[in-house]
């Protein structure tokens, strides 16, 4: 069996050939994404690269996932910050979205304003345990069925409310599907029914508003978004298959030209004893998105997040040289830097930042309390402290001979217990970013996918 | 299922958790939807598991001998966030010392909690008063 798989990203459209027989991977491709034109020129473009390098391909299925177009653009809204909006955000994320804003308690004009204007695929709307607070969660639905926009809202909230919530957002006419409660009980997270109404809906409705149905077309199974991809080929390669063991727990690290990408494939139980754990539990398969790190869109939040000492003394450029660098890659963000230059020196000091900020937002967090009985922990989040993989994926990482510096960030620093990052983890980098095609692969063939992961990804 | 939801833990930095679950199995056997925070709670858990669980009453219990200290402000913060009459509930060893109780009540009743319960108290003194509670959930209706 042959099969050729199709990341449509913002930017570029990658090629993936494999051929199970071989179970190898015969070869790979990118061109840019045209989706304002025709999708199927970009793709037409990266095979006739591909078939530069291989020959000619002919496979028997094709496999596709998409970022294009903006990616699926979701806003998150729940009741209290800390619980029903965590967990809607903890969902969107989950499910492949790239979660624009999270809102809590009733939105304000302001907050109503800021959706019309952000104009998101979907909404997906929670707010109060089941049976708990309804007022929120249907004042909030009464407010979105009078907004501008076409998106559709997944209700995952409170039961008790669903069939008021139904009524009044049928008779407004706004596109809408019920499901289960992201948490029907008190801290009991339950995001899988939402995770999947989200990825139904992105087949369903996105794809095709998005100028993307050539692609279904075309494909043998269905479209999925790229993170959602990335997320199943990392917790495959984790778990393994039912006869292949995986490598456990791994935490993956993808840093984008506009965001910075962390997954933990990991339960994050404490590590040590005498803790006490805090606040809402979190997936065993868990992805945050950093959307103010990137290398080449959000530069400034970037900066402004570093050490200037640093990167000057890292990369031997001035104050000057990196501001002119950083302004250059602004203006025209497929800019490359050569191999072996300043400028990859600078971009290898901002990656490593954005790898540290993005981790410590992903990771757990330790707080030390002081009891009549001596000092003790408390840990909110994930402790990911004895993961032994960290996996890095994206260009800045996968060009650069300095892999191991850039995933440094990842690492606990030494001083107080403050963040339940990685202590001693080995590094693995992703060279010919294959993780979207294996989560893809995954869908019909895991062995597969699993036995190509681990030929690939090597450590460094 | 009587439909009363109660938020119980023990507050502040105390870690007696063994009264915490004797509490959270006594009221569950007595038909209340039991939210439980644990041992440790913060004032702020307290009011965000009572917002998001519609609770018609929040159980307070310290054993360490700081509640006074760890209680201080909780009625504020209920306040605060729009809670305005749940009914507050405070239990177990809650100062340090031989003290009068009826001083300690009158000291947290002044602190806003509605019930004050020495040691010792029987548990079906406590399902009593959150029976008769004025009816505040849909539940009831």
């Amino acid at each position: 069996m042959k099969y050729l798989t199709a990341d449509f990203g913002s930017t570029y459209t990658k090629l993936t050939a494999i051929d199970s027989k071989r179970a190898n991977i015969v070869g790979t491709a990118s061109a840019f994404t045209t989706v304002d034109t025709d999708v199927m020129e970009g793709f037409r473009n990266a095979k006739g690269l591909l078939e530069e390098k291989i020959g000619t391909f002919t496979y028997d299925q094709l496999l596709c996932c998409s970022s294009a177009a903006g990616g699926l653009k979701m806003i998150a809204m729940g009741l209290v910050p800390d619980l029903t909006a965590k967990a809607a955000h903890t969902a969107a994320a989950s499910a492949g979205a790239k979660v624009i804003r999270t809102f809590s308690f009733e939105i304000s004009m302001a907050e109503q304003a800021e959706i019309e204007l952000i104009n998101p695929d979907l909404i997906l709307l929670c707010g109060g345990t089941d049976g708990g607070n309804k007022e929120v969660i249907i004042s909030n639905a009464r407010k979105l069925s009078g907004l501008k926009g076409s998106f559709t809202i997944v209700v995952a909230g409170n039961k008790s409310a669903a069939d008021e919530i139904a009524t009044l957002l049928s008779a407004s006419g706004k596109e809408f599907v019920i499901t289960e409660n992201v948490m029907p009980q008190f801290n009991c997270l339950n995001i899988e029914p939402a995770r999947q109404e989200i990825t139904k809906l992105f087949i369903e409705r996105i794809i095709d508003a998005k100028g993307l149905s050539k692609i279904q077309e075309m494909a043998s199974s269905e479209v999925i978004p790229t993170p959602r991809a990335v997320m199943n080929g990392c917790e495959l390669f984790s778990r393994g298959t039912k006869r292949s063991k995986g490598i456990g727990d791994l935490m993956a690290i993808d840093i984008g030209g506009a965001t910075t990408d962390v997954y933990s494939m990991s339960h994050g139980t404490p590590s040590i004893s005498n803790v006490l754990v805090k606040g809402l539990p979190e997936p065993f398969a868990k992805r945050s998105v950093e959307g103010d790190l990137g290398m080449r869109y959000n530069l400034d939040s970037l900066i402004d997040a570093s050490n200037m000492e640093f990167i000057t003394s890292y990369s031997g450029s001035s104050t000057a040289e990196i501001k002119k660098w950083v302004e250059a890659c602004q203006s025209s963000p497929h800019l490359l830097a050569k191999e072996g230059s300043k400028e990859q020196k600078i971009e290898e000091a901002l990656a490593r930042r954005a790898a540290q900020i993005a981790t410590e937002r992903h990771c757990g967090q330790w707080e030390s309390v002081y009891t009549p009985f001596g000092q003790t922990f408390t840990l909110t989040g994930k402790d990911l402290s004895d993961i032994s993989n960290v996996i890095g994926l994206g260009g800045v990482i996968t060009n650069s001979s300095h892999g191991p510096f850039i995933l440094d960030g990842v690492k606990a620093e030494s001083g107080p217990r403050k963040y339940a990052k990685p202590k001693n983890p080995r590094y693995l980098v992703d060279r010919r970013y294959i993780f979207a095609s294996m989560g893809l692969l995954a869908q019909v063939d895991e062995e597969l996918a699993l036995t190509l992961l681990k030929k690939e990804i090597h450590a460094q | 299922m009587s439909g009363i939801t109660v938020v119980i833990g023990v507050i502040g930095a105390d870690v007696h958790a063994v009264g915490n679950k004797i509490i959270d199995f006594a009221l569950q056997e007595a038909g209340f939807n039991v939210v439980n925070l644990g041992v440790m709670v913060s004032q702020e858990e307290f009011v965000q598991a009572a917002i998001e669980t519609d609770a018609d009453a929040i159980l307070v219990s310290s054993l360490y001998g700081h509640g006074e200290i760890d209680c201080q402000g909780l009625r504020e913060k209920c306040e605060e966030a729009g809670l305005n009459d749940i009914p507050l509930i405070a239990g177990g060893n809650l100062v340090v010392g031989k003290q009068n109780f009826e001083e300690v009540e009158a000291r947290f009743m002044k602190m806003g909690f509605n019930k004050v319960t020495s040691p010792g108290t029987p548990i079906e003194e406590i399902f009593e008063y959150l029976k008769e509670l004025p009816v505040l959930t849909q539940g009831l209706q």
